[in-house]
């Protein structure tokens, strides 16, 4: 483990003026992403600015019902959360199936929104990896692809997306809010998670910005929602597949519907293909079929993940079917 | 200690105008990476030492605190062996920095028992065998403890999730999910 040097943040100001002045820091949360890292060799910051302290670990819900969840709001603290139980139960779920008790008492929500992938290659220096070293090669192709994207994957990185949560939260029309050197900006949630165009990039995170929030308004879509994880064992493991549905039924009709997988592709991956072909159906099981296998039409398997496909599809049934009567 | 602030002024041209404005910015200053000088609270006594802010709270309390106690397994946070509790709230101390938990109370599973009178989850793990080789039982009991505090133990399933982050490579999970369940009241 390398060294470093350690600041302890009072404001997001002071924290934001540092990194600007400090080009090799970075923001040090929960940890449980930036330290592994550096153990690793992979994060090397000549500092650390811890804003573990900050007042942003609040969890508000405004007049309006919308629900802001400050960036530094323990996974632990937000899944046990009421408005957002009720208000989006699939962010719930999917931060309890992440990781473990502990780890959940550690991390973020920043943090596990910024996290970098969990692929073996990038995790191991002695590997090419285009992600940590641009133009270096991707040892995952043609290698151990098993645990690979399916969607949206390139010739230079076919990594997945490990957060549960940036997928359940694409359930709502979520907002990020960021605090850099220019002010306050905000940026929708969806889009904010990168295709490999350039594996460097896992966000649209500005330098030297800090995520402060992430926000929603919960509506009689994002109520009833439910997650969905399948993974190599029954707990603590990132998700082979996972799927994050909303459904507004109304008089046996989907009036609105979302959907996303997360453990398929760079980012989190919205299903809209499905989602059209659900809209205006009545909300069977037959309906949901099709739906997936619509969305699961376009998947681009590797060599040993073609599983994924019908993975896929018998979890977003299994998701649809959940939350299908209910509303 | 207090962490310094020094006041700079900063040039930045990508400053809009009314953010310029209201920058008179302090920018921290920063300790290490040499040794400086840390205080922990660690189970309820202060600890002072001196340690690179490098230094994870499970090297700092096994190499500086001689707490041996507390075990390092994978030193990932994948195992459970290093869980201790910072504030009441059980996590991994090896992806916890040990500086970072200054002003914070630290329990190992050496601060639990009072006296000779064991917690009393560490009496189940006794009573009910809930332990092979013995590794992994410090960070099971120091997680047990989190678990019961916590109100997650109304079922053995609920047990089972919840304690998942503790890997026993002896494979006493029955026993522990006994011990656990027994210790929070439910046997």
């Amino acid at each position: 483990m390398r060294p470093f040097a350690y600041a302890r943040a009072q404001t997001a100001d002071q924290a934001i003026a540092s990194i600007a002045q400090w080009p090799d820091a970075a923001f040090l949360a929960g940890g449980t992403n930036i330290v592994d890292l550096i153990k690793l060799d992979i994060a090397r910051p000549a500092t650390l600015i811890d804003i573990g302290g900050l007042p942003l670990a609040a969890i508000d819900v405004a007049p309006d019902g919308s629900i802001r969840i400050g960036a530094l709001a323990r996974m632990s603290d937000t899944a046990d959360h009421t408005a957002v139980r009720t208000g989006a139960p699939a962010v719930a779920m999917a931060l309890n199936l992440s990781a473990s008790a502990q780890l959940r008492n550690m991390a973020s929500i920043g943090g596990n929104v910024l996290q970098r992938t969990r692929c073996a290659y990038f995790r191991d220096i002695d590997q090419p990896c285009n992600k940590r070293r641009a133009g270096s090669g991707c040892s995952a192709i043609g290698g151990d692809d098993r645990k690979m994207a399916i969607f949206g994957a390139n010739e230079r990185c076919i990594a997945t997306n490990p957060s549960d949560f940036s997928v359940a939260i694409l359930t709502t029309d979520a907002t990020i809010h960021l605090r850099g050197p220019a002010g306050d900006r905000t940026t929708p949630f969806l889009g904010f998670h990168r295709l490999p165009d350039d594996p460097t990039l896992d966000t649209n995170i500005g330098r030297g910005e800090l995520l402060t929030a992430v926000s929603f308004t919960p509506t009689a879509l994002t109520r009833n929602s439910t997650y969905v994880k399948v993974r190599d064992r029954a707990s603590y493991e990132f998700a082979l597949v996972a799927v994050a549905a909303a459904l507004d039924v109304r008089d046996g009709t989907i009036h609105d519907a979302r959907v996303a997988l997360g453990g398929v592709a760079h980012a989190p991956w919205r299903a809209r293909v499905a989602e059209a072909a659900l809209i205006g159906k009545p909300a069977t099981r037959s309906t949901f079929a099709a739906a997936a296998d619509a969305e699961l039409r376009n998947a681009e398997p590797q060599r040993l993940n073609r599983f994924k496909i019908a993975l896929a599809k018998n979890a977003m049934i299994r998701a649809l079917n959940t939350i299908g009567g209910a509303a | 200690m207090p962490t310094l602030a020094l006041t700079v002024g900063l040039e930045a041209p990508q400053l809009s105008a009314a953010a310029a404005a209201a920058v008179s910015v302090t920018v921290l200053r920063a300790r290490g990476p040499n040794v400086v000088d840390v205080t922990l609270e660690v189970n309820g006594r202060p600890a002072k030492m001196q340690i690179e802010p490098r230094v994870t709270l499970l090297d700092a309390l096994r190499e500086r605190l001689a707490l041996t106690g507390t075990k390092k397994g994978c030193d990932q946070g994948q195992c459970g062996a290093c869980t201790v509790l910072v504030d009441g709230r059980r996590v991994n101390a090896c992806l916890t920095l040990a500086i970072a938990t200054e002003g914070k109370k630290i329990t190992t599973v050496e601060g639990l028992a009072q006296g000779d009178q064991l917690h009393p989850v560490q009496a189940a793990f006794i009573e009910y065998d809930a332990f092979q080789c013995g590794y992994c039982t410090p960070g099971q009991i120091c997680s047990a403890v989190g678990l019961i505090a916590e109100g997650r133990t109304r079922s053995d399933a609920e047990i089972r999730e919840y304690m998942s982050g503790n890997i026993c490579r002896c494979g006493a999970y029955t026993n522990i999910v006994a011990a656990v369940k027994a210790a929070a009241g439910h046997a």
